[in-house]
């Protein structure tokens, strides 16, 4: 047999089989123990539900692959880059623009920043150990924070870009009062694609996408054929603001603008451990898994010790999987030598 | 900052005040300082702001239109808490000493914070006002002479809420369902207990669903409630973003909005604006009125705004939130106005503030007297019960504001109080607190 | 040309191991400790004890302990928050529970208790390196606060889940916990306590068992070529660590704060301390208390900066300012000195031997 074929086949029988296992196991728990409760259709309406909400956590855990992929930074300012993106945008959007208009003129103010964070962060820092990094995008982190709010005003804002809120229920003939789908998180999903799409095509096809990888792979035989650093990191930091821009838009919209979603990064952390800190497809499908994992386990497990698990299942999730594979599900392996 | 509490301690400070700032004013030692725990900054801050500002421009108008309370002047300073327990000691420690009199009354404005300062200002013999939040068992005076719980407690809030939702499915909640969702900490966890004694009562199945701080997840929280348990009714003890979130979520999944109903910090403009038209129907408890129809407020107008009722708005004038502020401080005013009766119109200590707060009373005649008519129902404390025995109301959210829906709900203490006093018996005895005796 | 240490001559291995090998070290030494016991208490007024020292003093013992597993170990941990959550809990429950031991005890026990937790949860260390870790720690962090905040149980069926620490005495007469304790004997407990705590870290770090950890922070591989057994080396940091980090998530319950929700050891708190450790300094004792002190005085400083200058701004704005600058400050030193406060202090030290006539 074909290897390609054969992993192909793997990918795509895989998880159907792996969900169809969970949801038996769940129905053998529930009929055990009659604080739990399982149905078919219920079970499938959760998973969609949970599939749809982990596109809105990759979308953020995104901007943090896309740092960590070029310059091996984790940057920890990604969640206050999405408040700052989505408070800029409303701000421009409350002084009269067009949304689509603010959406440039924000994506420009992302670029800016970009250029500032290269320019008195990262040049002064080149060489440091990751951690120190690490601790410097916390300080820009703290920053933005105050700066956004300092700016555009603490308190909530209303995003409407007109995405639909409608919620419709299909299957309704195989599964009792069929399942419901949330029009919201359909577009959201949708959005989340393109993004991934977009991205990929990005770093495969294009000079700039290029570059991006060999600096990836090595920064000093990337300096040495040429490719200005530099400009690779002002790019990666504004594509990673803008992909903050959006993640910030979609959450924006879901709960209003306001301080916490800086928080929402803590969310795009078992994603991104789980995908791997460098694969886009990744943070794709790390975002699946826990988005899945984590509201099935509320809804069917949580009954037995009280609820509100889905915060500590997400990581333990990622542990359980870290421990078969050390480097995330689609990481770079990693070689040690002495 | 060490000074002792006497008057030579306010004059020095008054002198050193007045030589460090050349612009002082000259009645700056006949003022009465109330410290203002608030939070402008944090995730909380969208709710914490109009608070804020209702505090703040309710003392300033007092300031403007009577000079005062009884020709003393009121010092007004505020710290930033973020709603963060340790920034909120810190703040407490911080404004302890910084005002020109010994601090009138504290207004935590957090569980947390509140639970973190009983036992500081117990021992600097400072009260706390914990309106609407805080300890439900402080309402017991004896163990809890420093801190006060006036309008009601989540408890005697619970109860309302089931005492609506009874009257509304027609006098018999039994086999009826009611669920919780609840943010999972000290706040959120307040009400169990009293719901689940009613739900025995009442004969209603009762289940509660946490969401995890800061709330933006409830996805499954809402499936399970709105596709699983299906409940009659649902009640709601959120904060901040977890409110619109909840709202939005509820709307998901097709759950009807007249049947859900949020505690008083639940229920207010940020909660309902971003979750659009989904939240028309939307119910909450409420303590005080919401809207800017009261002559209390349109002076706030005149005197803080000069007249001028946009920049007034853009300060949230007659928000919930902004009223709520404004209750407050009527409620730390009226009480410094019932110390001065006793101790003439002077600055009053911390410890001269608390017997104006055990001795408050406000009548309805006196809510009408204050341009307040209809704002609040009376309450009237005592030794005893540091409640007040205030009550509720259901108030709905017509799309565009908040709007009255129903009448003033009595909750039912002969069965909380004995509640609170168990619950206080417990606190004394792992304290080693011997309850004083309220004769 | 004060600070030198010519003509200090070492005479035996006790001398020439000291921590405080050079004269003028061991005079400043005596004369803080001098100014920390009997000054500090003396002039400083209680807000500065209660809202200043004692906290600091509680972050330092957390950073240090941090700073074990981390700066010593090379492992990096975001579960400070919840083994402290395990401390202020497993001691609240020892404390209410026999009433009869002594605080100092319940301290020490909680501390053992973290341990063993630390233990369980550093196993996947063995297995999972670099930022990755950080999940296990993480997933600890997240369990932890979730089990205290669920289960009754750990509250003593409180009904908002807030435990209050019970009055106890460290000496007859003496409280230290609860509203009873005056500030200035929290604060003197505070110092003794963590002074020796810091005592036998030094030593811990200098003894075998340090240096093993410190070749497997370097590279694990390679020390695990030399002899050093990697299961053995991590789990101990990791047990020492937790140990530390539990009796301050202990102290902060019961001697700062006094009263204590399982939210308050959320993953804030596992950054704030993250921070100390790495702005003060990573593998440093002294980068510990330095990086707590500039962690806890900074924000204060800063918002209370304008009123000290006389300034009318709004809090709204002191707020938000006093995050921009903390942001700008801890990138600025992390440009200046990549390598922490204590790094800074030792380059001061090498300049001060050789002033004012430097070659």
């Amino acid at each position: 047999m074909n290897p390609i074929a054969l992993r192909f086949g793997f990918w795509v029988l895989a998880p159907p089989l792996l969900i169809a296992a969970i949801g038996f196991g769940l129905q053998g728990l529930a009929a055990a123990n009659s604080a739990l409760f399982f149905t078919w259709g219920f079970f499938l309406e959760v998973l969609l539900a949970g599939l749809l909400q982990g596109v809105l956590y990759a979308l953020v855990a995104l901007g943090f692959v896309l740092i960590f992929k070029a310059s091996g930074i984790f940057n920890f300012a990604q969640g206050s880059m999405v408040l700052f993106a989505a408070l800029t945008l409303v701000g421009f959007i409350g002084m009269g623009l067009h949304w689509t208009l603010a959406f440039i003129v924000t994506a420009g103010v992302m670029v800016l920043l970009a250029m500032v964070v290269e320019k008195v962060v990262l040049r002064p820092l080149v060489n440091q150990p990751h951690i120190i990094l690490f601790m410097a995008t916390i300080g820009i982190f703290y920053f933005l924070d105050g700066f956004g709010q300092m700016l555009w005003g603490s308190d909530v804002k209303m995003l409407d870009i007109g995405i639909t809120k409608e919620t419709t229920f299909i299957l309704e003939g195989v599964f009792e009062g069929g399942i419901l789908v949330n029009g919201f998180d359909l577009v959201a999903a949708l959005v989340g694609a393109v993004l991934v799409a977009v991205l990929a095509v990005f770093f495969q096809y294009t000079r700039v996408g290029r570059a991006l990888r060999a600096v990836a792979d090595d920064h000093q035989a990337a300096l040495s054929v040429g490719i200005p650093l530099k400009t690779i990191w002002v790019i990666v930091w504004s594509v990673a603001g803008i992909v903050a821009l959006v993640a910030g838009i979609m959450w924006g919209s879901k709960a209003g603008v306001q301080f916490s979603l800086a928080l929402i990064a803590l969310k795009a952390l078992p994603v991104l451990i789980l995908g791997g800190f460098t694969s886009i497809p990744g943070a794709i499908v790390g975002g699946l898994i826990i988005g899945a994992g984590e509201q099935v386990a509320e809804v069917f497990l949580g009954p037995l010790v009280g609820g509100a698990i889905q915060e500590w299942f997400a990581y333990m999730l990622a542990l359980i999987f870290l421990l078969f594979r050390p480097q995330g599900l689609f990481g770079e392996r990693i070689i040690e030598r002495i | 900052m060490m000074f002792k509490r006497n008057g030579l301690a306010a004059a020095a400070t008054a002198v050193l005040l007045a030589t460090s700032l050349a612009a002082v004013d000259a009645r700056a030692q006949e003022a009465q300082y109330f410290p203002g725990l608030q939070y402008r900054s944090g995730p909380f801050a969208p709710s914490g702001i109009p608070f804020a500002n209702g505090f703040r421009d309710y003392l300033a108008m007092l300031n403007e239109r009577d000079g005062g309370v009884n020709g003393i002047r009121i010092h007004y300073e505020e710290c930033d808490t973020a709603y963060n327990n340790d920034r909120g000691v810190e703040c407490y420690e911080r404004l302890k000493g910084a005002g020109p009199s010994e601090p009138a009354v504290w207004n935590p404005l957090s569980t947390g914070i509140t639970y973190a300062l009983i036992e500081r200002a117990t021992a600097d013999k400072a009260p706390i006002i914990s309106m609407g939040y805080g300890r439900a068992d402080a309402s017991d005076g004896r163990v809890f002479p420093y801190v006060f719980t006036l309008p009601a407690t989540y408890w005697a809030g619970a109860d309302a809420m089931i005492q609506y939702v009874k009257d509304q499915e027609g006098g018999d909640l039994s086999g009826k369902k009611i669920a919780l969702v609840y943010f999972d900490g000290a706040y959120g966890k307040e009400p169990i207990p009293t719901l689940e004694r009613l739900s025995k009562e009442e004969g209603f199945t009762f289940r509660g669903f946490p969401v995890a701080s800061p709330g933006l997840e409830q996805k499954a929280t809402w499936l399970q409630i709105g596709r699983q348990f299906r409940p009659d009714w649902t009640l709601m003890w959120g904060w901040g973003v977890m409110n619109s979130t909840a709202i939005k979520e509820a709307a998901a999944v097709g759950y009807p909005m007249e049947k859900f109903i949020g505690i008083w910090w639940s229920g207010s403009e940020n909660d309902v604006m971003p979750a659009g038209d989904a939240a028309t129907g939307y119910k909450s408890l409420g303590f005080h009125a919401p809207g800017t129809d009261f002559p209390a407020i349109q002076d706030i107008v005149a005197q803080v705004y000069d007249g001028d009722e946009a920049r007034a708005k853009e300060n949230n004038l007659g928000h919930v939130l902004y009223n709520r502020g404004v209750m407050n401080a009527v409620l730390s005013v009226e009480a410094m106005r019932t110390a001065q009766e006793e101790y003439g119109a002077r600055v009053l200590t911390g410890e001269e503030m608390r017997w104006g707060i055990e001795n408050l009373e406000i009548t309805a005649e006196r809510w009408k007297e204050m341009g307040l008519e209809g704002f609040a129902n009376p309450i009237k404390l005592s030794c005893e019960d540091h409640e007040g025995g205030g009550s509720a109301f259901i108030q709905q959210w017509d799309g565009d504001s908040w709007e009255i829906a129903s009448d003033w709900i009595l909750p039912n203490r002969t069965e909380l109080r004995p509640a609170y006093e168990a619950s206080a018996a417990q606190y004394a005895k792992e304290k080693g607190i011997t309850p004083r005796e309220c004769n | 040309m004060l600070y030198r240490e010519a003509g200090q001559f070492k005479t035996s291995y006790g001398a020439d191991q000291a921590i405080f090998p050079i004269r003028q070290d061991r005079i400043a030494l005596v004369l803080f400790a001098g100014i920390a016991v009997l000054a500090v208490p003396v002039l400083a007024s209680n807000y500065f004890l209660e809202t200043i020292f004692v906290p600091f003093l509680v972050f330092a013992l957390a950073a240090l302990g941090l700073n074990i597993l981390t700066g010593y170990c090379g492992q990096l941990s975001l579960g400070t928050g919840g083994f402290m959550a395990c401390g202020a809990f497993f001691s609240y429950k020892l404390a209410v529970g026999i009433p009869e031991l002594h605080i100092v005890l319940v301290f020490l026990l909680a501390g053992l208790g973290t341990a063993a937790v630390g233990v369980l949860f550093g196993l996947p260390s063995l297995r999972i390196k670099g930022f990755y870790l950080a999940v296990a720690t993480l997933a600890a962090q997240f369990f932890l606060v979730w089990v205290f905040n669920k289960f009754p149980w750990w509250t003593n069926y409180s009904p908002s889940g807030v435990i209050s620490a019970p009055p106890r005495d460290v000496l007859p007469g003496l409280a230290v916990t609860g509203a009873g304790g005056a500030p200035a004997v929290k604060y003197l407990f505070l110092l003794v306590f963590v002074a020796v705590l810091a005592l036998v870290a030094k030593n811990l770090v200098r003894s075998r068992i340090g240096r093993t950890w410190m070749a497997t922070r370097d590279m694990d591989i390679a020390a695990e070529i030399i002899g050093i057994r990697p299961l053995w080396a991590k789990l101990s940091a990791f047990a020492v660590s937790s140990f530390y980090i539990g009796i301050a998530g202990a102290l902060w319950a019961f001697v700062y704060t006094g009263s204590v929700e399982a939210l308050a050891f959320q993953i804030d708190r596992s950054f704030q301390v993250l921070f100390m450790v790495i702005i003060g300094g990573l593998g440093s004792i002294l980068g510990s208390f330095l990086g707590a002190a500039f962690i806890v005085l900074l924000p204060i400083l800063l918002s209370n900066v304008p009123s000290l200058l006389g300034l009318q701004i709004s809090v709204e704005i002191i707020s938000h300012l006093e995050f921009m600058v903390f942001g700008a400050l801890i990138v600025f030193f992390l440009v200046v000195e990549p390598h922490g406060l204590a790094r800074l202090w030792q380059i001061a030290k090498e300049k001060l031997r050789l002033w004012p006539f430097p070659y």
